[in-house]
């Protein structure tokens, strides 16, 4: 890997040419597929409508590049705040996209086949994990130019294998830190949990610095096996002025139970894009999301909900609260394909407005081609409830703490359903402070 | 200074429709006093306009805390001066837990920055919920979501215990108790008279009485007090009914 000069950015074709050198041969076949589809694919446009509401004109990947590796006193000072997850089983850990700390997997854990481990170690030593990159499908909600050129880059990042019946009880914790200004993180992750496997991942986005503007692209893949039990929790909480693209798959077989959180925190701009797939009967997929977007944050949302296979269920709740000019756009679809009978469907997107400035647009759909299934979609935008807030003041609560107060309380739907309390008490915390920011 | 609630000549309305019609009441420190009077004459909206409620509009009157004036104020000013609201009907606070939503209306009546003691804070609340015989699970339960009547209300003598208010108003504090839950939520502001603070206690029925006795009965009608007298009048109120106001006194 030859280092980047200090001016060529993540978008330079010759510096994307040169990534691959050295490479093995399937390697450099997805690094070369991922820059030909780049340099072919236009930037996110304002006729997309894929890319509907969101301020396409402020996108650029111009000025990023991938960061060297950090100082050992930099790893180890960062590596100190990356306790998040404080029952981790195991914690990686990224900064600008290099892994500095390989988790110690338990003993038990790694004689039964689990793997996890950052991309580069799975290259040389599992590279048929990852065989299978090469035939990824595209990206289906407009993000195929910055999946492209996450492929691209393809080295960072990491993979979890778990093998079937194998149940790892506590957390996983991945931890991607952003340090240099201008830097370019585009990590993968591969997550396969196998037949009646059961694994929970945690992972934190996180700035060394609070300004930090820098560009983060990430693709996770997700399958969970036959009666597998999957729970992701994905926090981003970037540099206030970086852009963040989170393109997401989720695959579930029969009977697979799955439990997919986002929530968004930092960031100028911040897109998620989850297909999830319900391949096998009984599959039990449910997508939450939650965000308190401030200032001129962007935060955008788009999802699929594809039922491919019947008896399957599907619930989506997605929660904004928006303060200042915040924006959020919320675009979901349910489609039901026409064997999958006896589906199960759900998909709620609410927003609270908690400024005259903000404004959050909700666009869900539903594309039903099966006769007998339960499906609803329902988006909501308010203010808070004026009786609420009455309550909340007649017991002397000043006004900002009575609106923080509820808004905290409108997230706490989502909150509460995160499995693991620790981390649910430090996104909680996270998202307290933007509202003293 | 008085130290006295006083409500003088209070003239108020929802939309164009008056409501309170020059209604004058004064609770000295120390009484408590109660309001009767059957439904719709404008009590609620009495204890909703003292505590500031946007939907009402006030054309003339006053309304002082101990000398000062509260009317015209915002809703959390008027509580942190030392007024206090029970409500007929209180909100269900989606997310929000007992113990948060108590702390942060305790918060509020610190000076800013200062530290807050979470230790002798939970030794007060629990203490409290033990002699409202309310179940300490309730301060990780959402404010009000979910509870019965008796609970709401409960709830509601547990944040004024914990207040500590120079004044209350409890509105229909009675309605939707049994008996058990009517005498224990009694005990509970019983053991809050004092010469420190007034109540004025809004009811419908005579029966909250035989458990708060107050020093002085109102009877209200059509936007203002009619009749005032010792706690005896609550007695003949109830034997004579509603109609006996409506005939003797409500054009006296
Ligand atoms: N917010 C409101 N909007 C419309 N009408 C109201 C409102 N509040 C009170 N009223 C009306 O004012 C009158 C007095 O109501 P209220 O004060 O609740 O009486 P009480 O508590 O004595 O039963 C009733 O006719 C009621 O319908
Ligand atoms: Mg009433």
């Amino acid at each position: 890997m030859s280092a980047p000069a200090a001016d060529a950015g993540v978008a330079d074709p010759a510096l994307q040419r040169a990534h691959e050198a050295g490479a093995p041969a399937w390697l450099a076949e997805v690094r070369r597929t991922g820059r030909e589809a780049f340099a072919s694919l236009p930037m996110p446009g304002r006729g997309d409508e894929r890319w509907r509401f969101s301020d396409v004109r402020s996108l650029s990947l111009e000025g990023f590049a991938p960061a060297p590796a950090p100082s050992q006193e930099d790893a180890a000072r960062l590596a100190r705040g990356s306790a998040l997850t404080a029952d981790a089983a195991a914690t990686l850990i990224f900064i600008d996209g290099h892994c500095v700390s390989r988790p110690e997997l338990p003993e038990s854990l790694r004689r039964a086949g689990v793997v996890f481990a950052p991309v580069e170690d799975v290259v040389r030593d599992r590279p048929e994990l990852l065989r299978g990159e090469a035939l990824r499908p595209p990206a289906l909600l407009g993000g195929g130019k910055l999946l492209a050129l996450q492929r691209a880059w393809f080295g960072s990042g990491y993979v979890l294998h778990v093998p079937d019946g194998i149940e790892i009880p506590r957390p996983l914790s991945v931890v991607h830190w952003a340090l240099k200004d201008g830097s370019a993180a585009l990590p993968h992750a591969l997550i396969h949990v196998g037949a009646r496997a059961r694994a929970t991942v945690h992972e934190w986005r996180l700035a060394a610095q609070p300004d930090l503007r820098t560009l983060s692209v990430s693709a996770t893949d997700l399958h969970a096996g036959p009666g597998a039990r999957v729970e992701r929790l994905s926090v981003q909480n970037w540099g206030s002025a970086a852009q963040s693209f989170e393109i997401d798959t989720v695959a579930a077989a029969a009977g697979a139970e799955v439990l997919s959180v986002n929530a968004a925190v930092g960031a100028r701009r911040a897109r998620l894009e989850n297909v999830v797939r319900l391949e096998g009967e009984g599959a039990d997929v449910k997508l939450l999301g939650i965000a308190v977007a401030t200032g001129e944050q962007e935060f955008d949302q788009r999802t699929l909900q594809v039922h491919a296979a019947p008896g399957a269920r599907s619930d989506l709740l997605f929660k904004n609260a928006l303060l200042d000019r915040a924006r959020t756009v919320f675009s979901g679809l349910i489609k039901v394909a026409p064997g999958a009978q006896r589906t199960d469907a759900y998909q709620t997107n609410r927003n609270l407005l908690l400024s005259p400035e903000a404004e959050a647009d909700s666009l869900p759909g539903l594309e039903i081609e099966a006769n007998d299934v339960k499906c609803s979609h329902g988006a909501t935008t308010g203010q808070v409830s004026p009786d609420e807030l009455f309550y909340l003041l007649s017991r002397g609560i000043p006004l900002p703490a009575a609106q923080e107060l509820l808004a905290q309380g409108f997230l706490e739907e989502v909150l509460t359903r995160i499995g693991d309390a620790g981390a649910a008490e430090a996104v909680r915390g996270m998202l307290r402070a933007k509202f003293h920011s | 200074m008085p130290a006295s609630l006083e409500i003088r000549n209070l003239c108020a309305s929802v939309g164009d429709r008056p409501i309170l019609k020059n209604f004058s009441l004064t609770v000295p420190k120390g009484e408590v006093h109660a309001i009767m009077g059957p439904n719709g004459t404008g009590k609620s909206t009495l204890a909703k306009v003292l505590a500031g409620h946007p939907d009402y509009a006030v054309q003339s009157g006053e309304a002082l805390v101990d000398g000062e004036t509260i009317l015209g104020l915002e809703p959390d000013v008027i509580a942190r001066a030392g007024l206090f609201l029970a409500f007929q009907y209180p909100s269900e606070i989606p997310g929000v837990t007992i113990a948060n939503f108590i702390r942060a209306a305790l918060v509020a009546r610190q000076a800013k920055g200062a530290p807050f003691d979470a230790k002798a804070y939970y030794a007060e609340l629990y203490a409290k919920m033990d002699a409202l015989k309310m179940d300490r699970k309730f301060t990780s339960r959402f404010v009000n979501e979910g509870f019965s009547g008796g609970e709401k209300k409960r709830c509601e003598i547990l944040q004024l215990m914990m207040l500590r208010p120079r004044y209350a108003v409890l509105d229909e504090t009675d309605s939707g108790l049994d008996i058990d839950a009517l005498r224990i939520v009694s005990e509970g502001v019983n053991a809050m008279r004092g010469p420190d603070t007034g109540f004025l206690v809004i009811t419908h029925y005579q029966r909250l009485l035989d458990y708060i006795v107050p020093d002085r009965v109102h009877i209200m009608w059509d936007g203002r007090i009619v009749h005032s007298g010792g706690k005896e009048l609550a007695l003949e109120l109830e034997e004579k009914g509603y109609d006996w106001v409506k005939k003797e006194l409500a054009h006296a």
